[in-house]
């Protein structure tokens, strides 16, 4: 595919606000995948050798697996062979710091709403921009670093803190974990890194912005979070990419440790584009999303609003394996046109009373599927535990459908769990009530769903939540009547 | 204020208004009555714009408008308010964030400013207070959970948020007892003026003891076939329907 046709759809489409796209120089490697372009991008970032090298393994598990069947969506094959694993916006050095960085890079990152400049800076987040590739800029690193706190992008952390790196990469998701976490191992570009030392508790929002921007790009960030014993951190995680006709692959990983007594909470606004009206381009989403509460009394919380993407495929999980500790997943999925969003969580309990809530709100309309995939395991020496799942669905016309698999597998006879499920539709007499009020469609059922939402929208700071509630009524629009 | 000459509606090609004409001005309480299946809910939806009723005839003019040519929100923003007899529940939307958005909806339309929180709150309190109404209340997901009477007791709070100059209270009384009737009857009352008016729908005259009617007009089989005033009301509740029915069907 020839990319300059793809190149720059209108901005004026009100469907996707952000979907334009940059020209700047890059630096890329031609498309496709093999040795070869893993060992560009590994020496293009000049990292050690084992970190080569654990790449170069990934690939080769890779190679002999085979993708995933079981997701209830439906997609035309993937061809590898087509994408470019590595796309970095070209400057002509590492910036050292802000006033070098790329102006047209900086003003990419004002257009979505997100100042890396510090006078304009919404206090109290700390961003890591990631466009296409690499991070182009971290903000407030040096306050957090006072406080011993590292947030830096992924490829920083390779080289100042590589031991870091060593002993936890992999460790919650191992590179033969599945299809693309064993890609994403192989050809991972960027991504964050946050460390929060013991007793810690991290005075701001950790906040990283992934912006893919150019075509036939694939984007495979990985991002690292670790918090060390009686920390706390939570964490933001936005996306956007510019419209175009083709497909493009996002296949991230996600770790987190959570040690002893640590807290950390996993905030996600995932607004990808989605593709237009009849089904053509957008994302293809496919993330593996894990944390372990490795010590005692640990708390791991997911939050996602899912709104874009052509297809999501993602569940945030939490491995219990410290005794008393606390998984949490509360997400909201919204599809609309054709889009397919299968997306769920895994709690796997391994330590004595642990446990979790699962609260997920499933919305579709157009001719859309929505479908939760859930699972909890609760292993032979847990203990008393607990888990909570809810999962109540919202449907918009008839054309759409919702659908709910949870699974349960309980080794251990003093284990509670309970699941609950609705299923409902945005009622005409609900709609008639408030257009009998002065308000109108459109905003009746933006009302409706967030209402819907609520419990979930609550549980998103404070800084995402007004977003998150706009996106929601936008990713509906025009989708009743 | 509104002008209905012989307007028909109905709703899956069964005819249910079958030529109504009726007249209100500001100022004016009028009280339609009639037995069940009558058609009084209809016209009441009718009104206000609900799209399951298919108008086939006649015209409604208000303020000198083509009512039947607006959409239910605009009608509402032009000042007309239909209490429902089954308010809806809308899950995780709170009475107050409900009426926030209806208020500055309404705002927009007439070209103001939204209300800020400071004001919004101080038009809720004075409100709270003439329909005697908890703020409790008015946290909780709209209607969702409510008794009979708090439902109905929210509408008219929601009536008085919305200083509305045409009152359409459909069978606001159903499924009230005699304390909850009078509060909802003396919110009624507090909110009359000589610019509004109010149009009572039911069955029953209990209600019209405590909000009394300047016309009463009895609606049967989709057409008013008598009206007068109060004392109407007492006469219908002495005798019951039965002698309506009788004189309908000699003519």
């Amino acid at each position: 595919m020839s990319t300059e046709e793809q190149i720059l759809e209108e901005l004026t489409s009100k469907e996707y606000e952000h979907g334009w796209s940059v020209d700047f120089e890059a630096d890329e490697t031609p498309l496709g995948i093999n040795e070869d372009i893993i060992r560009f991008i590994s020496a293009k970032k000049e990292e050690p050798e084992w970190l080569l090298e654990w790449r170069l393994k990934a690939f080769r598990l890779w190679q002999e697996m085979k993708e995933p069947k079981w997701v209830n969506v439906s997609y035309p094959k993937v061809e590898f062979q087509a994408i470019r694993y590595y796309s970095a916006p070209k400057q002509d050095k590492k910036p050292t710091s802000l006033n070098e960085v790329d102006p047209e890079l900086l003003k990419t990152f004002e257009r979505l709403g997100i100042s890396l400049q510090e006078q304009k800076r919404l206090t109290g987040v700390a961003v890591d921009a990631v466009i296409d590739s690499v991070s182009v800029a971290t903000t407030f690193k040096d306050k957090l670093s006072e406080l011993g706190i590292i947030f830096c992008s992924f490829s920083e952390a390779v080289q100042e803190h590589p031991e870091l790196v060593k002993k936890y990469i992999g460790t919650v998701v191992p590179s033969n974990d599945n299809y693309y976490a064993a890609l994403n191992s192989a050809v991972f570009s960027d991504g964050s890194f946050c460390y929060i030392p013991k007793g810690i508790r991290c005075p701001m929002e950790l906040s990283t912005y992934f912006r893919i921007n150019a075509a036939n790009t694939g984007q495979f960030e990985r991002t690292l979070i670790i918090a060390d014993e009686d920390s706390y951190v939570s964490y933001l995680e936005g996306c956007t990419a510019p419209m175009r006709d083709e497909n493009q692959l996002h296949a991230a990983v996600v770790e987190i440790y959570a040690a002893k007594n640590a807290e950390v909470k996993y905030s996600t606004v995932q607004n990808w584009y989605p593709g237009d009206k009849d089904g053509k381009g957008g994302i293809y989403n496919f993330v593996t999303k894990r944390g372990i509460c490795a010590g005692d009394h640990s708390k791991i919380s997911w939050t996602q609003v899912e709104t874009g993407s052509a297809i999501t495929w993602k569940y945030p999980s939490c491995i219990l394996k410290g005794n008393n500790s606390v998984g949490e997943f509360y997400s909201v999925a919204v599809t609309n046109n054709y889009q397919q969003a299968d997306t769920g969580t895994k709690m796997v309990h391994i330590g004595k009373n642990t446990r979790s809530r699962i609260v997920s709100k499933g919305i579709s309309a157009g001719k859309s599927q929505n479908s939760y995939r859930g699972q909890v395991e609760v292993i032979k020496r847990a203990e008393n535990a607990r888990n909570f799942s809810q999962c109540d669905s919202l449907l918009m016309g008839s054309l759409c459908g919702a659908h709910t698999f949870p699974y349960i597998d309980i080794k251990n006879k003093t284990a509670q769990v309970e699941h609950e499920a609705t299923t409902s539709k945005i009622g005409e007499d609900q709609i008639f009530y408030c257009q009998q009020r002065g308000i109108d469609e459109e905003t009746a059922v933006a009302l409706i769903v967030n209402g819907f939402a609520k419990e979930v929208m609550n549980k998103l700071p404070m800084e995402f939540a007004v977003e998150a509630q706009k996106l929601l009524a936008l990713t509906l629009e025009g989708s009743v009547g | 204020m509104i002008s209905i000459k012989n307007l028909q509606a109905s709703i899956k090609d069964k005819k249910i208004l079958k030529g109504i004409d009726l007249e209100v001005k500001a100022g004016e309480v009028h009280a339609i009555m009639g037995p069940n299946g009558s058609g009084k809910s209809t016209l009441a939806s009718v009104l206000a714009g609900r799209e399951d009723y298919e108008v086939t005839g006649g015209s409604v003019e208000y303020f000198g408008e083509d009512l039947l040519d607006l959409d239910p929100e605009e009608r509402s923003q032009k000042g007309i308010f239909l209490a429902f007899q089954y308010p809806v529940e809308i899950p995780g939307v709170s009475t107050t964030n409900f009426m926030k958005t209806a208020i500055n909806k309404v705002r927009e339309s007439r070209g103001e400013k939204a209300l800020d929180a400071v004001n919004f709150l101080k038009l809720m309190k004075e409100k709270m207070k003439l329909v005697d109404i908890d703020q409790s209340l008015l946290s909780r997901s709209l209607n969702e959970g409510f008794s009979g009477g708090e439902k109905k007791r929210n509408e008219i709070f929601q009536m008085a948020m919305l200083e509305p100059k045409l009152a359409i209270l459909d069978e606001t009384d159903s499924g009230l007892d005699i304390d909850a009737l009078k509060i909802v009857a003396d919110g009624v009352n507090k909110l009359k003026s000589k610019d509004n008016a109010t149009v009572v729908v039911t069955h029953y005259q209990r209600l019209l003891n405590y909000i009394v009617p300047d016309f009463v007009h009895i609606l049967y089989k989709g057409k008013i076939v008598r009206s007068g005033d109060k004392n109407l009301a007492s006469e219908l509740e002495e005798k019951g329907y039965d002698w309506i029915k009788e004189e309908a069907a000699l003519v």
